[in-house]
């Protein structure tokens, strides 16, 4: 009647992972609930997060640092910081996954800087960096989807100086240098690069356009 | 010209040298809508961070990251003192400042509905006791989730699996103490999962109930718990 089983639950932005039988207590939390437990020193909660925040982590890291060893180095390096800073996360509107993606992004950027061994290429065609269910699989590339499509409606120099900045760990200034351009210009397109990326995300201009072929 | 405003982006995507990520920082400290725009845009980062593609993690990864947390329990001590510095201890430095970041903006937008901001500040008061380690675990029988109890006494309550409650009626959690049940908040369940800070202590030799009643709770409860924990 009133209390069901712990089946079928909604989530909030993320189908529920396959976690491995001794995590499955945790599946159904949301990833700031999971923040608050790893705060308390709690390791299934750090297995859960690693499981479902791990696959886009690492994918980040290798395309930065294009370089397995150094990109796990980076995923390990956050997802300790996680668990050594837990306790300093505010749940109120900020996502979980968004603070732990900064620092993985963080981390990748000054390793591929120490390294010097940034790469501007664009992957190939790179297999999916999902490695949960069938479900979590979907929903990543439907993501993955949602994202690129709304980089390809960029302005190509905004669209070129977001991915130069983000995927290739480029300074601004050495944006400005590589680019031959003042250091004003590359902020500017850097500034409306990412707003015009949160419109487009937001109104779902991107959910739309993947329902179609063209572009 | 206010040079820092138009840094916002360039520290979102990490595109400073570290000179200037620093200043940047400070200045973050005093602006309340660098906050603002910078959680904004860590979010579109975040959405392209999803967007990086890139091959799965290898599986002994995951391992060595588990590994690694559990030789350093306990990680609860504040301001532990570290003999060496391990080079993941500037990322707790980092991840200190991006929760600041993160948080001033959600608190910076709290002034619309006072609804949302009393739940919000619910949930917040929540975490903090769940995420206090003096806080003590009591699981609850006949449902999935547990009291969680700060040493003051405050408690929050995590369930899940819990039905959203049916038209007209509510969640009502008590506080049972020498048999007298005290209103202690309500919930509509549903949802997965459910994080609630209870409206009054729980004392010692009391211990916490839930009952389904009528929309907008009741002063006593008119039927058995649902479910409840142990004395605490």
């Amino acid at each position: 009647m009133i209390v069901c089983a712990p089946t079928l639950l909604a989530f909030s932005s993320r189908p529920a992972k396959a976690a491995p039988m001794r995590f499955r207590d945790h599946a159904h939390l949301s990833d700031e609930a999971l923040v608050a437990l790893v705060a308390r020193s709690d390791e299934p909660a750090l297995a859960e997060l690693y499981d479902r925040i791990g696959g886009i982590a690492y994918g980040l890291a290798y395309r930065i640092l294009r370089d397995e060893s150094l990109a796990e180095d980076a995923v390990q390096d956050a997802f300790l910081g996680l668990w050594r800073a837990a306790s300093t996360f505010i749940p109120e509107r900020a996502k979980a996954s968004t603070w732990i993606l900064t620092l993985v992004h963080r981390r990748a950027v000054d390793l591929v800087r120490r390294e010097e061994r940034r790469r501007t290429e664009p992957l190939d065609d790179a297999p999916e960096a999902a490695t949960g269910s069938a479900e979590d699989s979907a929903w990543l590339h439907l993501e993955r989807e949602r994202v690129q499509v709304a980089l390809r409606q960029l302005p190509d120099q905004q669209r070129e100086a977001l991915e130069l900045a983000y995927y290739g760990g480029f300074t601004q200034s050495e944006l400005a240098e590589r680019l031959g351009q003042p250091l004003g210009t590359i902020k500017s397109r850097m500034f409306s690069g990412l707003s015009r990326l949160r419109e487009l995300l937001d109104d779902g201009a991107g959910k739309e356009s993947w329902t179609t072929t063209t572009s | 010209m206010d040079d820092h405003h138009e840094l916002t982006a360039a520290y979102a995507l990490d595109a400073l040298e570290r000179r200037e990520r620093e200043r940047y920082e400070k200045h973050l400290a005093t602006c309340e809508e660098c906050r603002e725009e910078l959680a904004s845009f860590w979010s579109v980062a975040g959405a392209l961070a999803h967007g990086a593609g890139g091959p799965p993690p290898p599986p002994a990864l995951r391992e060595r990251i588990l590994e690694q947390a559990r030789s350093e329990r306990p990680n609860v001590l504040p301001f532990r003192k570290r003999l060496t510095v391990a080079p993941a201890a500037s990322l707790a430095a980092v991840a200190a400042v991006l929760a600041i970041g993160l948080g001033l903006w959600g608190s910076s937008l709290g002034g619309q509905l006072d609804d949302i901001r009393a739940e919000r500040a619910s949930e917040r008061q929540a975490f903090e006791i769940i995420a206090d380690p003096r806080s003590r675990k009591v699981p609850f029988a006949g449902a999935e989730g547990n009291l969680f109890l700060a040493s003051t006494g405050t408690g929050a309550v995590v369930l899940s699996g819990l039905d959203e409650a049916p038209e007209g009626k509510t969640y009502e959690v008590w506080v049972i103490e020498g048999g007298v049940s005290h209103r202690a908040g309500i919930f509509e369940g549903g949802g997965g999962r459910l994080i609630l800070a209870l409206e009054r202590p729980v004392p010692q030799e009391a211990k916490v109930a839930v009952t389904l009643e009528k929309d907008g709770g009741v002063e006593v409860p008119t039927g058995p718990p649902l479910f409840q924990t142990i004395t605490v």
